[in-house]
């Protein structure tokens, strides 16, 4: 693992040569975070947002943890708990506010760190298993944030619920018994708030565990950059701390500050005020929609209208809407141009942004209403999201002739070759 | 093989999807979706500012007392204040002894078991208590209201669409139905028609209906629109107690985060200078 040049952890310390020889957690530090671990030089700022989302998934464990302390998780009470949080307990409010748009700065952060991945081809060899681990994180991250979802126990947590659970009866045969597998009944209640409670504390520490992984497998190549191009000599690199340690840093800044901003001026502006009526079995509410970090994927679902044959159009939504995020785990073999960075792949380049700007669209769609014209082009958009993976990728990496590729990092960056003096 | 079956996979799915589209498309055109009588007839929430608006505001006090004496007065007949305690009237200006006066001369009584025999009764309210309900139970709240149930309004500003200026539109909004509003949604029998609720007719009767309804004891005018405004600005407060406190600690994260970040920034031009000044001579000699 890691490059010949790695800076090597000496203890400066009696203690840290004590400490070092019974357990080296310093040492594994200063590798995996530390000088030890030599980073390319020219990351651009598309690099900072997995540390960000690492940084809000302990944001929000840390605030998770405090709020537990004082939710009840109790159909009858869980509500007016959560008003206990907000009124009665010493700064509840921040706590809670941090914890709601905390998960919505965490999916921002991935969905960058994602889409940094997807252009600069970060998730070809030899690095597949970095992205499948990341995909696991994502669909952990999106039970977990769906499930926190509920607990308040308000219109939109119940709906939600019922809606989301609903899904699997649209399966057949096990359907049914999944669904009330889900929900410890036949439709949410105290079981399946319970239960949702349970693993929505449980899920963020499996999904830290996940993240370990999936920087230890970064670190057996270490990182992508821009170029694309494999890192070549000492050159190519610099110590990861001090050097990107700082630039995390500063951009941590900037992103706390958007974060302040959101949750102390703005905290319910990505909510939904049907949330703050308390659940009620018995009335549903005007439009149901979920997080706005679950738009394109509902977007999707909603999108098949027809049935296909003796396939409902209900399961033919679900199936597409599973599939839009299981074909990722397919995308290294799907893509088999050997060029990683899209700064040298001039078709693929104009797709990926077409990409972009379809992923967005469908969100709106996801958000608005399920009416007309929103469905048909929520159809439009999800057929090109598929085609994008499934057809435009696959037959792009024949088709496309990439740009030449600079010889080394330090190449690009200084216009020297690179010298291998050892 | 996996691109083969791939690229299936995502032939069945596109072109179903677009088969969908056109499908859609044909009805859309053949068959266009006519326009919601709500679409048409219910209108945006007037224009209405408060002293609690952006980033700096802060409650004016005067202004939810007179708030609270129109919940008193004119909504606590059928709305509950469920989430608020009388307690908590102190954040609004009141002192120890006015609080502890409005809870004990409440008009409702606490429900309590009886000290001596144990029978459930009611009791006079204390600060510590919350609002108590005007009605037992929803059937009894919806045998006194046309069959509706008033809802709560502690959280009623964050639970609408609109906020407090959908309150205020709501509470003056009330006029006589327009010419062409169809036949099945005029008002039915105890129903009134209100442009500001999303299906046009509630069961709810124009609360502030006279000047003057309540006599302010500060000497503001008590116009509807006072009165109206004066209830919506007390809502925000019952739905959000915490939004001063929200907003100046608000500030001082934003402060401490600007002196953190710019010293941040600082150290990491510092730290990466030798790195790039490497990359400036090759522009320089480019």
């Amino acid at each position: 693992m890691s490059f010949p040049w790695a800076k090597q952890y000496t203890p400066t310390t009696e203690f840290g040569q004590w400490m070092d020889e019974k357990l080296p957690v310093p040492r594994l530090v200063y590798n995996s975070l530390g000088a030890g671990y030599p980073t390319p030089r020219n990351l651009n700022y598309m690099w900072n947002f997995g540390s960000l989302a690492g940084i809000f998934l302990v944001v929000q464990i840390v605030t998770g943890i405090i709020l537990a302390m004082h939710y009840a998780a109790n159909a009858n009470i869980a509500f007016d708990s959560v008003e206990h949080i907000m009124r009665d307990v010493n700064s509840g409010w921040m706590i809670r506010y941090a914890h709601a748009n905390g998960a919505s700065f965490f999916f921002i952060a991935i969905y960058l760190h994602i889409g940094r991945g997807l252009f600069y081809g970060s998730y070809k060899a030899p690095r597949e298993m970095i992205w499948l681990l990341g995909v696991v994180i994502y669909l952990l991250a999106m039970a977990t944030a769906f499930m926190g979802y509920v607990l308040p126990w308000g219109q939109m947590s119940f709906w939600g619920a019922k809606v989301i659970t609903g899904l699997f009866e649209a399966i057949p045969l096990v359907g049914k018994p999944i669904q009330e597998l889900l929900l410890g009944g036949f439709a949410p209640d105290n079981a399946a708030l319970n239960r949702f409670f349970s693993l929505h504390y449980l899920l963020p520490f499996v999904i830290a565990g996940v993240i370990i992984m999936h920087i230890w497998a970064l670190h057996i190549p270490g990182s992508n950059n821009p170029t694309g191009v494999d890192v070549k000599g000492p050159q190519d690199t610099v110590p990861f701390h001090p050097y990107y340690t700082a630039k995390d840093g500063w951009t941590l800044g900037v992103a706390l500050i958007f974060f302040t901003i959101l949750m102390f001026f703005l905290p319910n502006a990505l909510g939904h005020a049907d949330n703050y009526i308390p659940a009620n079995p018995l009335s549903t509410p005007a439009h149901i929609v979920p997080e706005w970090y679950f738009w394109p994927w509902y977007a999707i679902l909603r999108a098949f209208t027809v049935d296909f044959l003796f396939i409902p159009a209900k399961l033919l939504g679900v199936l597409a809407m599973f599939s839009a995020i299981l074909v990722w785990f397919f995308l290294p073999w799907l893509d088999k141009s050997p060029v990683r960075s899209g700064m040298f792949r001039p078709k693929f380049k104009i797709f990926f942004g077409i990409l972009v700007v379809d992923v967005l669209v469908l969100g709106y769609c996801g958000g608005a209403p399920a009416a007309e014209p929103f469905v048909m082009i929520s159809q439009f958009a999800s057929a090109y999201y598929f085609a994008h993976f499934l057809i435009i990728l696959p037959l792009l990496s024949r088709l496309e002739k990439p740009e030449p590729l600079p010889n080394s990092i330090t190449e690009s960056v200084t216009g020297k070759p690179l010298t291998t003096a050892s | 093989m996996v691109r083969i079956i791939g690229i299936l996979i995502g032939l069945f799915f596109s072109g179903w999807l677009l088969v969908s589209f056109g499908m859609g498309a044909v009805e859309y055109v053949s068959n266009p979706p006519a326009e919601t009588v709500e679409h048409e007839f219910v209108k945006h929430p007037k224009e209405v500012s408060f002293a609690s608006d952006g980033p700096l505001g802060k409650f004016d006090r005067q202004q939810l007392q007179r708030g609270f004496q129109v919940y008193k007065e004119v909504c606590s007949a059928c709305h509950s204040l469920r989430l608020v305690a009388f307690r908590n009237l102190e954040e609004i200006g009141y002192n120890e002894d006015e609080v502890k006066a409005i809870a004990a001369n409440w008009s409702i009584g606490v429900p309590d078991a009886d000290p001596n025999t144990g029978e459930m009764t009611t009791r006079p309210g204390l600060p510590a208590d919350k609002f108590p309900l005007p009605f037992a139970n929803d059937i009894a709240a919806r045998a006194a209201n046309n069959n509706a149930i008033p809802p709560d309004l502690s959280l009623m500003t964050k639970a609408r669409e609109g906020g407090a200026p959908y309150v205020y539109s709501l509470l003056t909004g009330y006029t006589d139905p327009p010419a062409n509003l169809p036949e099945a949604n005029q008002p039915g029998p105890g129903l009134h028609y209100n442009p500001y609720f999303p299906n046009l007719n509630l069961a709810m009767a124009p609360p502030l209906a006279v000047e003057d309804q309540v006599s302010y004891s500060d000497g503001t005018k008590a116009s509807i629109d006072q009165m109206a405004k004066d209830v919506s600005a007390f809502l925000i407060w019952t739905a959000e107690p915490k939004l001063e406190e929200r907003h100046q600690a608000g500030w001082a994260v934003l402060a401490f985060l600007l002196i953190a970040t710019i010293l941040a920034y600082l150290s990491y031009r510092t730290i990466w200078a030798d790195v790039k000044a490497e990359k400036k001579k090759k522009a320089a000699e480019v």
